[in-house]
């Protein structure tokens, strides 16, 4: 279990402009999700849980949500004298600034990767939901004596979801990548890539002051695209529940799916829990009229009315009277009696009045922003 | 290095709570679980931290295994401090021998040291035995303003119930003048919370002249507070109106549990301001299937919910299977109830499994004789069988055939 030659490398801000909605005044790691989560949970806890106690949290923009969510890192076990959590704000001298991409970000902070001692690191974005032993994809690494490993899932592309893709072919034995498209307009079964990076500590070190001298930017089309045949590079296939979010379609379907319990149960597994910032809220409480069916609710909530089909965050209060059908309601939303939500999702401390009526659709939920009142 | 602290606070926590029977078989009362996912003990020390306490002692005895691991570092409650914070006292061996805590002023005369480290003009000193919000800043004014040596919380209590505690008789401005311990004739309603602010060098003369004493049973309403009043120490009496419950037997833990679920009952626990504050499971939020019905209840993060729930405080963890039916009860953490079984008016400890189509309880109603009926009480890790039945009033601690 104790992984101790591993470093942990997040970027909290990658792919931000994919669901502009709810990163209008967050990152892409503070986004809610699941009632209780933040993208960035998942993340934090499969480091924890594989033994990655060397943790830096790369920032871009809007990270203050993120800074107050993650904190000293202590719900993660992470707040240590050995190794710990660190946050990497953008560090503005030397030329480096605001960057525009997955390399520019790690030479920014290729001071805090040498002064580490580790001998790999594991390199996510927070666009994925999912419960991984990174433990696994080490072994895979060093099994192939590979350069770098790339995790990827099998999925089925429709045209609604073909948007933001990275597609991988690999030689069918050993797994080795031939060629990687980015953004193809391709529909059916494919390997798409999770950004998920394995590679070892001397070889990351090197990329970076390389592509820096050639001005190079993109992790993916400059290295995994344009380098594919120079670097061994492998695919590592992501088995279990896995969601990828890249639109406020595939935001809204991931919610979804936890109510297959099925899926719920591939995430949060008792031995390999995925961890939060606790609120100290009180259980749920349900009056003399609620009627919830197929639905998770968080602590804290007040439920009066008729849930269907959806996720309640903390502190919800749903009155008497109110019906929300297929939505997701963020955490101190209330929805006033007799209004009525089909389709929804709710940013953050919404009210909705009473008697209000508001209905999007399954492919097309209604997005409403943070603080306003209907 | 040690700041002086104005008031620190000292919780008893050693007791056994032996009329909770199996509930408190493995563990100290404060560590039984109340309300879905607080412990008794998070109300006091909730109330510490909100109140501006933030120098605790926790003498501790009976069972300390669990309430230990509980309050921890005390990080939940804000306690985990380089100056004060939690402290856990168990009884210790000295160079002049070794004694458990004997009472309740010999368990604090035990830690004079622990006091007098902080050097504090006053000293809070409460029970892990209540369930009920206080700000204790509130009462220490009212110490100050009074000029007093020992303020003593007090309730009002019904007339008829005040024989069951110790009552205070106060004249108007609050001073006490006479204490009785559970008296036949009342004079008074004003019965005692447990909760005492005194002046921490008073009190330290008194407990040292009461450890003297051969005949004294230690304790602080048997002796301690007599000899004061005794001696003319200024004593007041400070005004309680809130909600506050003792859940020292099966039925008041279940009444207070059920107190969660009546909006007439004033205990707000969802006060932003004045959070009640646990050691939080690292859970999923629960999940309400669709064919589940659940109405006037409180459920923790973690349950699954495939059947019938109502009038129940469910903890965290708990699956209630299809068909299955829980009214009127307290499942705490981990506990499954299989499809088609029957759960009424029971205590169901941690991780329990009630075998389908088993039946716990009875509704009072449907008992002929009513001496026959109480609230039925499953111990932690208990297995019943599919099938099997477990009467009102029973008590459990091993697997039921």
């Amino acid at each position: 279990m104790a992984n101790t030659n591993t470093l942990g490398i997040i970027f909290s801000n990658m792919h931000d402009e994919t669901i502009n909605e709810l990163t209008a005044k967050r990152t892409m790691g503070s986004i809610p999700y699941g009632g209780r989560y933040r993208l960035v949970d998942f993340a934090l806890s499969n480091m924890v849980n594989s033994g990655i106690y060397d943790v830096g949290v790369v920032t871009k923009s809007n990270y203050q949500s993120l800074m107050d969510h993650v904190s000293s890192g202590r719900e993660w076990d992470l707040a240590r004298k050995r190794k710990g959590l660190n946050i990497l704000p953008p560090f503005g001298n030397a030329g480096g600034g605001i960057y525009r991409g997955k390399l520019e970000a790690l030479a920014n902070i290729s001071s805090f990767i040498q002064h580490s001692n580790e001998d790999y690191v594991v390199m996510t974005d927070c666009d994925l939901v999912a419960n991984i032993d990174y433990n696994e994809l080490l072994e895979f690494h060093k099994a192939n004596n590979a350069d770098i490993t790339v995790a990827y899932k099998v999925q089925e592309i429709m045209p609604e979801t073909s948007q933001n893709k990275v597609i991988l072919t690999m030689d069918e034995k050993d797994h080795r990548l031939t060629d990687v498209f980015i953004h193809p307009s391709y529909l059916g079964k494919a390997n798409v890539l999770c950004n998920i990076f394995i590679i070892s500590r001397i070889l990351l070190l090197r990329i970076i002051s390389e592509a820096s001298s050639r001005n190079l930017y993109s992790f993916k089309q400059d290295i995994l695209q344009k380098r594919c045949n120079v670097y061994r590079i492998f695919g590592y296939e992501l088995k279990g529940y896995t969601a990828r979010i890249d639109s406020l379609q595939t935001y809204y379907d991931a919610n979804m799916e936890l109510l297959n319990l099925e899926n719920g149960n591939q995430l949060f597994l008792k031995t390999r829990p995925i961890y939060t910032k606790v609120r100290d809220e009180v259980p749920a409480k349900y009056g003399l009229n609620a009627a919830v069916t197929n639905s998770l609710v968080a602590d804290g909530c007040v439920i009066d009315g008729e849930v269907e089909n959806s996720i309640l965050f903390r502190n919800v209060y749903i009155e008497k009277g109110a019906k929300v059908k297929n939505s997701i309601i963020m955490q101190g939303t209330i929805i006033r009696k007799d209004s009525s939500l089909n389709c929804v999702i709710t940013d953050k401390d919404v009210i909705v009045g009473e008697a209000r009526e508001l209905s999007g659709s399954p492919n097309y939920p209604i997005y409403i922003a943070k603080n306003i009142k209907v | 290095m040690f700041y002086k602290k104005e008031c620190i606070a000292m919780l008893l926590a050693g007791g056994q709570g032996s009329r909770l029977y199996v509930l408190t078989q493995n563990i100290a009362k404060p560590a039984v679980p109340y309300g879905g996912k607080y412990r008794i003990i998070d109300f006091p020390l909730s109330n510490c931290i909100n109140s501006g306490i933030d120098t605790v002692g926790v003498l501790t005895q009976y069972q300390p295994l669990e309430l230990n691991d509980y309050i921890g570092s005390g990080q939940p409650w804000d306690l985990d401090r380089m100056n004060g914070g939690v402290h856990v006292l168990p009884p210790y061996q000295k160079s002049t021998g070794s004694d458990w805590y004997k009472g309740t002023a010999n368990a604090i005369y035990q830690n004079l040291h622990f006091i007098d480290r902080y050097n504090p003009e006053y000293v809070l000193v409460l029970s892990g035995d209540h369930i009920y919000k206080m700000d204790y800043s509130e009462m220490l004014e009212d110490h100050k303003k009074n000029n007093a040596d020992c303020t003593i919380a007090v309730l009002e209590v019904p007339m008829e119930e005040a024989s069951r505690f110790g009552i205070m008789n106060a004249d108007e401005d609050g001073k006490i003048y006479e204490f009785e311990e559970k008296p036949a004739h009342p004079k008074s309603n004003l019965a005692s919370m447990g909760i005492y602010i005194f002046n921490w060098s008073k009190l330290k003369s008194y407990l040292i002249e009461d450890e003297k004493d051969p005949n004294s049973s230690k304790d602080f309403g048997k002796n301690v507070i007599p000899k004061m009043l005794a001696n003319e120490e200024r004593m007041f009496a400070y005004r309680f109106d809130g909600y506050w419950k003792d859940v020292g037997t099966i039925d008041s833990l279940w009444e207070a549990n059920m107190d969660l679920l009546d909006p007439k009952v004033p205990l707000e626990l969802y006060d932003p301001n004045w959070k009640i504050y646990s050691r939080n499971p690292v859970m999923p939020p629960h999940y309400i299937s669709k064919e589940a019905v659940v109405q006037n209840s409180m459920i923790t993060e973690g349950c699954e919910i495939h059947g019938t729930v109502d009038f129940s405080v469910l903890s965290s963890g708990v699956v209630v299977e299809p068909g299955a039916v829980v009214r009127d009860s307290i499942l705490m953490s981990g506990t499954v109830v299989k499809s088609g079984a029957v759960v009424e008016y029971a205590i169901v400890a941690e991780n329990v499994t009630i075998g389908e189509n088993a039946v716990i309880g009875k509704r009072p109603e449907d008992v002929q004789n009513k001496d026959e009926w109480g609230i039925a009480v499953i111990g932690s890790d208990v297995t019943v069988a599919p099938g099997a039945t477990v009467a009102p009033k029973q008590m459990v601690d091993k697997d039921v055939m």
